[in-house]
């Protein structure tokens, strides 16, 4: 293994991971999580290499049992025989900006294993927003050759939710007693879960909790791929192989389905969307904190002369050219 | 309130630091290493805590997957010159040197032992009763120093 240079390239960096140096890949994602200028070359030479893994989301409420579960399962797929990367998401304190990366704590049986490579990661603090941030990262884990990569993220806000989401299989997490939890997440969660566990099963309550789900879903409507609901005992490994053989089975409908290339399409298309939208709100927030017209419109409004969506469509019309260019 | 957002808009661009804080060795008391893990969030930093028991091995592939900028030690066993010189021959397997990685550590290391642990690359020694915020200070002073980084 080479030493790394102070400041690589893009291309001594694309080489490196080409070769399974694990140094140049740590580096390489530092870069695409930063969005930098060297960020984006890599991501625009490794992109063409992407394709090959599969990629997973896991996402649910804080103290569910996520990490203990993503270890399992990186565990499960590498007893049969697949490479793993795995990105986990914690949240940044919204006052320091700072963060405390616990995910490796539950985790630590990989980290001697060559075959697994962990990369934590903070929620906040990311200019082309968290769920791009982390979808460049799991471009560059798969541009790598991993077979799986995994995503964990807390599933508190809608920023986490989108990351988990922006995976071919989506896992929920749940507990035996998120009862009311499981009631709440009828608009939303449950329409971006391609399979739905129920951790802890041991604990009383675990089968009333999967009725509930199953209840939801019907609700949900009939689709081309029913998510199943699976009880799982993360700390003791108990239905985590079957877990795995139906993320297997999702994958297999998602490559094989007739509709693959739409699916594939409309993930793309949702994507470039998102990226489009990220980087204009980014452009016209610089250009309207430098406008003249700010100040004069912020003494408006709060002077409830104007109303503050009339004052955001004047700041805007006035910054309509430069937003283009 | 205005001061509190602009400070947001330049956090938002400004280069994280990250720390990785480990334990190696057996002692099974942690709770020095949260402290410090904790005020260096508290202080603008990502944190890596990768919890007890960490054998230098794990330590060192910890700093790599992480790319950490910088690697905090905590240690009350007393086994410090034992198990940090293989920390630090387990970084150098994988290419990562003290020119380029901010090494720190605290717990309980006696004052004679100090130069020893510093000539293996420790910048910072910091024993109990250390003001937290005199390590985000270190940190914040040492990092650019390093060989590795400078300019």
């Amino acid at each position: 293994m080479a030493r790394l240079a102070a400041t690589p390239s893009a291309e001594e960096l694309a080489a490196g991971i080409g070769r399974g140096d694990r140094r140049a890949l740590a580096r390489a994602i530092t870069h695409v999580e930063r969005d930098d200028a060297l960020g984006r070359a890599l991501l625009a030479a490794l992109y063409p290499r992407t394709g090959h893994a599969h990629t997973i989301g896991v996402t649910g409420s804080g103290g569910v049992g996520k990490s203990t579960l993503v270890g399992r399962l990186a565990a499960e797929q590498r007893r049969r025989g697949r490479s793993v990367g795995i990105v986990a998401v914690d949240p940044s304190s919204p006052f320091s900006h700072g963060a405390l990366l616990g995910d490796r704590i539950r985790m630590q049986d990989l980290t001697a294993d060559p075959g697994v490579f962990l990369r934590s990661m903070a929620s906040r603090g990311h200019l082309g927003g968290l769920a791009e941030s982390a979808s460049g990262v799991v471009d560059v884990l798969d541009a790598a050759g991993y077979d799986v990569v995994i995503v964990e993220t807390v599933g508190a806000g809608q920023d986490e939710v989108e990351v988990a989401s922006a995976t071919q299989s989506t896992v929920l997490v749940t507990n035996p007693s998120a009862g009311d939890e499981i009631q709440s997440m009828k608009a939303g969660l449950m329409e971006v879960a391609q399979l739905l566990v129920v951790n802890k099963a041991d604990l009383a309550g675990a089968d009333s909790a999967v009725q509930q789900l199953l209840s939801l879903l019907v609700l949900a409507g009939s689709r081309a791929w029913e998510p199943p609901v699976l009880k799982v005992v993360a700390r003791s490994g108990e239905g985590v192989a079957e877990l795995v053989d139906r993320i297997d089975e999702h994958q297999r409908h998602v490559r094989d389905s007739e509709h693959a290339g739409a699916e594939r399409r409309a993930l793309v298309r949702a994507q470039l969307l998102s990226l489009a939208t990220a980087a204009l709100s980014r452009r016209a927030l610089a250009e309207a904190r430098r406008s003249s017209a700010l100040d004069a419109l912020v003494e408006e409004v709060a002077a409830r002369r104007r109303d503050p969506r009339a004052a955001a469509d004047a700041l805007l019309a006035g910054l309509a050219p430069a937003a283009g260019g | 309130m205005t001061e509190e957002s602009t400070a947001q808009e330049q956090g938002a661009e400004e280069r994280r630091i990250r720390v990785l804080i480990a334990k190696p060795g057996l002692d099974g008391h942690d709770r020095g290493a949260k402290v410090v893990a904790r005020a260096l969030r508290d202080a603008g930093m990502e944190v890596i805590y990768t919890g007890i028991r960490q054998t230098p091995q794990m330590i060192a592939e910890a700093a790599l997957q992480e790319d950490v900028d910088v690697i905090g030690l905590s240690i009350l066993s007393g086994a410090h010159l034992e198990l940090f010189p293989r920390v630090i021959e387990a970084l150098r397997e994988r290419d990562i040197g003290p020119d380029e990685v901010l090494l720190f550590c605290g717990g309980i290391i006696p004052h004679e032992d100090g130069e020893a642990v510093r000539e293996l690359g420790f910048r910072g020694v910091f024993g109990p009763g250390t003001d937290t915020r005199d390590i985000a200070a270190f940190i914040r002073e040492q990092l650019p120093t390093l060989p590795a980084r400078a300019g």
